[in-house]
């Protein structure tokens, strides 16, 4: 695996000075500037899986400490007193613990699955609206979690963060108003200029083959 | 079901940013849950959304913030244990569609606006409406251009316009100034829902008379 990250970066690319890639410890870069999955990162998902399994509450207090802070700040962007933004981060991680069996590696990293969350809870604090979502998958028997799968979505993540970081600062802008809910749907332009093809191919053929699993 | 017709990019990151009016949300979440593509779609930019709050420069939390929300927690033991989301029970409408329903096709309050046309507006905050349609099968919807956008999701039959076939999952996007007369095709009824951000704007006499029925 980590050969295969090495082939992915340059190896003259600068260390991605970002913001964006998780990292516990971001001083830890080698020498070529590559990140290397599993050595410099917190695993987010196994500490999920270990909530989710044991009710593990150091696992959740390390997930909390880094996400909570972070959750309260995209509501703070988003418009929501500090008060506000508080109780709703406490309420997002509570989310976390009870729907832990819902998280699946091979379709969302736990930043993500922590924003959709957060996404959630911030419409119905501060619109009052209800949030329609997907049917859930899946249903039936429990496939059995892919590891290539979740270990290949991680990697495209970092890399999504990576391309983030290295946006021209106004169209870093723009995306981030769109997700801090300052632009309405009519303002939103979809060209990123973001690699989301990669991602969703990923998770195309992770949701097919879930399907096939379901039948 | 080959879905041919899918939510375009803008619509998807505003979906995922949370930005859609509910009205239009509906029409996503229906969608997405018919077409596994829009659903891998709409989860990069979902991840988009991860990564920007990764990046948010944490903001601090109160000294107590872990311990209640842990004792919150732990009181019950670990995490409820894994039910799996149910099948869904067989029907044509996705379970979102149903939330607003109240139920499946059966449980639709439809109410006649002219021409053997039926409609159901369902219950959604301002900013949009929603409205369920049942067109016989060789009818036509009567003409309108708009002034927003509207969003046509076939649940059953078909319908076309002057720019292509829509069938069932197949999702149109008419974009103001769009002037168009969908006709349901010969064969089943067609069944759509419908959303629009701005009334539409028919352009007979006959029609603009029908707008306070169809509370366009």
């Amino acid at each position: 695996m980590r050969a295969n990250t090495a082939l992915m970066q340059k190896a003259d690319a600068p260390a991605p000075a970002s913001a964006y890639v998780s990292r516990a410890a971001p001083g830890r870069l080698s020498a070529g500037g590559n990140v290397k999955v599993g050595e410099t990162e917190t695993d987010w998902a196994a500490l999920v899986i270990r909530v989710r399994d044991h009710g593990d509450t150091q696992a959740f207090a390390a997930l909390f400490r880094h996400f909570a802070p972070r959750v309260k700040a995209f509501l703070m962007k988003s418009g929501a007193g500090a008060a506000l933004a508080e109780e709703c981060a406490q309420d997002v991680m509570a989310t976390l613990w009870q729907k832990a069996h819902l998280f699946d590696p091979a379709r969302a990293s736990v930043a993500t699955w922590v924003f959709t969350i957060a996404r959630n809870r911030r419409i119905d604090a501060l619109r009052k609206a209800r949030r329609p979502e997907p049917e859930d998958l899946p249903w039936g028997p429990e496939p059995e979690p892919d590891q290539a799968d979740a270990l290949g979505l991680a990697q495209d993540t970092r890399r999504l963060g990576e391309a983030l970081a290295r946006l021209p600062e106004k169209q870093r802008a723009l995306i981030e108003r769109a997700y801090f809910g300052e632009l309405s749907h009519t303002e939103i332009a979809a060209e990123t200029g973001l690699p989301l093809g990669t991602i969703k191919s990923r998770i195309r053929l992770a949701l097919d083959r879930l399907r096939q699993s379901m039948t | 079901m080959t879905i041919r017709h899918h939510l375009t990019d803008a619509l998807l990151m505003a979906y995922s940013a949370g930005q859609l009016p509910e009205a239009f949300a509906l029409v996503a979440a229906t969608h997405i849950s018919l077409c596994d593509e829009c659903r891998a779609r709409l989860s990069a930019y979902d991840a988009v959304g991860g990564t920007l709050i990764e990046g948010c420069a944490p903001a601090a939390m109160d000294e107590t913030s872990l311990t209640a929300t842990l004792a919150r927690l732990t009181g019950a033991g670990a995490p409820a244990r894994p039910r799996r989301p149910e099948r869904p029970a067989p029907g044509l409408f996705p379970a979102p569609l149903r939330d607003y329903v109240g139920g499946d096709l059966a449980a639709v309050k439809w109410r006649p606006v002219g021409l053997g046309v039926r409609q159901a507006i369902l219950p959604t905050a301002p900013g949009g409406v929603a409205r369920l349609l049942y067109i016989p099968a060789g009818r036509a919807v009567p003409d309108h251009g708009h002034r927003g956008t509207e969003l046509t999701l076939v649940l059953q039959g078909a319908f076309r316009d002057a720019s292509d076939r829509f069938g069932p999952g197949d999702l149109e996007v008419a974009d103001q100034g769009v002037e168009h007369t969908p006709v349901a095709e010969t064969g089943a009824d067609c069944i759509c829902l419908a959303a629009t951000d701005a009334p539409l704007r028919f352009k007979s006499l006959l029609p603009r008379l029908a707008r306070p029925f169809l509370r366009m």
